[in-house]
């Protein structure tokens, strides 16, 4: 990149993401950052591109037996079930201090049902200060024996459809790792609507106890998260990059400026940070810092001649 | 108000065959901490162990702006803990969690700590000493070797009574055993515990049983330390629907308020 270098303040680090206009590229992935207050002695959650909310379910839900989490190299699994208030509580108790903080919400919706996206999608649609929906679409479809929406690409295609009919809002899925041809999977949510894709969710794993000779989590499997995942997330965003054209907001394993930037470069337009921030709670806001300044020392003028740079040949 | 920040280790010694104390200057978390609370270590910086490591506040000079912590050393993040020297920096966040709260005025403050349990109970003694409760402390470990804490207590000047399985203590048997027998009758007690669960509930039903109040610190594996990523569940009866979260929610709750478990978990 020959460019002249540029004072930080002049690099535009807006991006849009299908429809989800956001101050900068970087947010904090579902499940990992609560409603954004918790993590508000450290840093104010408003300074995000967006927070992506605790996945939220039309029911309240208790969520799975304790051991949810444990630690493995470089990463951790985890099975905390999808506990969450239910989403009537979501926008009474917790959508009115997300507003009164100008964060950009995300919410993250999860059905049992085909129907109960639907659903939850109309709910949500009209709630003040719900910038766009993210579609976890890991969840087991209790209509279709327990097979999961998002490793049939026919039922991707239907739930962003279902989705999409039910609201105005940018529709976001968040595609699930756990399959055998990813593009496959992306193409159906393109041709379902989807506005942009989030990639990665977690990839399944389990753990063993050999002092209690059984598996560490009550729940027996769990989503790996962490470093440990970055290179496999990184693979399926550069082949999703190159065969469908649908925005992308990649996450799996950042924990550095240097990881957003790789992912920006394999064709995330904007990155989404999780486990990382049980490590270190100033990460958001140093990766928005260290994206800034790198575009400035390359002279960038604007965050988004990063994406996708891996590719040029 | 919790904070990060890196805090310059001032003295990391081993003592006994697995514990260790370390001293941190950490001046900006030292004004808020609080008996019970924790704070949230990233061992180092080489995302090897990935996750922050709870430990309680074993000890906080305000004055000197440090806080000491106890620990033992048990896998992969504590053996990285040892490692650090003096000199070195480590990442902490904190105080969090909930605090324990002060007895009723009057009433005597019984701690029973056993292993490496005692460490949250030891700036309990000190902030009880400082406002001038009664207290009195019961200490169990396997073996007197492991009996790290003992000075300390004493150097505060509370009553304190080591229990041991070996015999080269002031009595020995269980920690819990040793509560029984130096029940006077004549005063009311509030109890405070920390340590393996079987004992905690020892403690608890002797509580029930002569009708008193106090709490327990619980421990728990934990991501965020902070109350998002509902990682450290647990259900505080078993007939609860939902859980709570041990690192906000906790660490400490009523001696009533949770179902301890006789047999180790």
């Amino acid at each position: 990149m020959p460019n002249q270098p540029l004072k930080p303040d002049k690099v535009d680090m807006s991006v849009n993401l299908g429809g989800l206009q956001m101050k900068n590229p970087v947010c904090t992935a579902s499940g990992t950052f609560g409603y954004g207050s918790e993590y508000i002695d450290y840093f104010d959650p408003a300074l995000l591109g967006a927070v992506i909310v605790k996945g939220t379910t039309m029911e309240p839900r208790a969520g799975n037996p304790p051991p949810r989490i444990v630690e493995t190299p470089a990463g951790m699994l985890n099975a905390i079930g999808l506990e969450n208030p239910g989403v009537e509580a979501f926008i009474s108790q917790y959508m009115p201090e997300l507003r009164a903080q100008g964060v950009t919400v995300v919410a993250n919706i999860a059905g049992n049902t085909l129907e109960e996206y639907g659903q939850l999608a109309q709910r949500l649609d009209h709630v003040e200060g719900i910038a766009a929906l993210e579609l976890n679409i890991s969840c087991p479809n209790v209509k279709q024996g327990g097979l999961q929406f998002g490793t049939d690409p026919d039922m991707v295609y239907q739930v962003v459809n279902m989705v999409k009919s039910n609201t105005q809002l940018p529709v976001i899925p968040k595609l699930s790792p756990n399959v055998t041809d990813i593009v496959a999977i992306a193409s159906a949510a393109q041709e379902g609507g989807a506005d942009a894709l989030a990639m990665i969710n977690t990839l399944m794993g389990m753990a063993v106890d050999i002092d209690r000779c059984r598996p560490t989590l009550a729940n027996i499997f769990g989503g790996l998260s962490g470093p440990a995942i970055k290179p496999v997330a990184l693979r399926m965003i550069y082949q999703v990059y190159q065969q469908v054209k649908l925005p992308i907001l990649g996450g799996g394993g950042i924990v550095s400026v240097r990881d957003a930037l790789e992912f920006m470069m394999v064709g995330a337009s904007a990155v989404s940070i999780g486990t990382g921030i049980f490590v270190d709670p100033y990460l958001p806001c140093q990766v928005i810092d260290g994206l800034q300044e790198y575009a400035a020392q390359h002279g960038l003028a604007s965050i988004k001649e990063l994406v996708g740079a891996a590719h040029q040949e | 108000m919790p904070t990060l920040e890196s805090a310059l280790v001032i003295s990391n010694n081993q003592v006994s065959s697995h514990m260790f104390e370390m001293e941190l200057a950490a001046p900006q978390i030292v004004p808020f901490c609080e008996p019970g609370q924790f704070v949230h270590l990233r061992v180092n910086s080489l995302n090897d162990p990935l996750l922050r490591r709870p430990l309680s506040l074993y000890d906080v000079d305000k004055k000197r702006g440090t806080i000491t912590l106890l620990y033992k050393v048990v896998g992969k993040g504590t053996t990285s803990l040892a490692q650090l020297h003096a000199d070195e920096y480590v990442d902490v966040m904190g105080p969090l969690g909930r605090p324990f709260s002060y007895p009723p005025a009057g009433q005597w403050a019984i701690l029973v700590g056993g292993g490496v349990g005692i460490a949250p109970l030891l700036y309990l003694a000190r902030r009880l000493k400082e406002k001038n409760y009664p207290v009195r402390v019961l200490y169990g470990t396997q073996s007197s070797s492991e009996l790290v804490a003992l000075d300390r207590f004493r150097q505060l000047g509370v009553q304190t009574v080591a229990a041991t399985m070996d015999g080269e203590a002031d009595y020995q048997g269980l920690v819990t055993d040793l509560l029984y027998q130096q029940l006077s009758g004549q005063e009311v007690e509030y109890l405070y515990t920390c340590g393996p669960e079987p004992m905690m509930a020892e403690v608890a039903e002797y509580a029930r049983q002569y009708g008193l109040n106090g709490e327990v610190s619980l421990e728990e594996h934990m991501a965020c330390g902070v109350g998002a990523c509902l990682g450290c569940a647990r259900k505080l009866k078993d007939s609860d629907e939902g859980y709570v979260k041990v690192c906000k929610d906790g660490p400490v709750f009523g001696l009533y308020e949770v179902e301890l478990d006789l047999a180790p978990r």
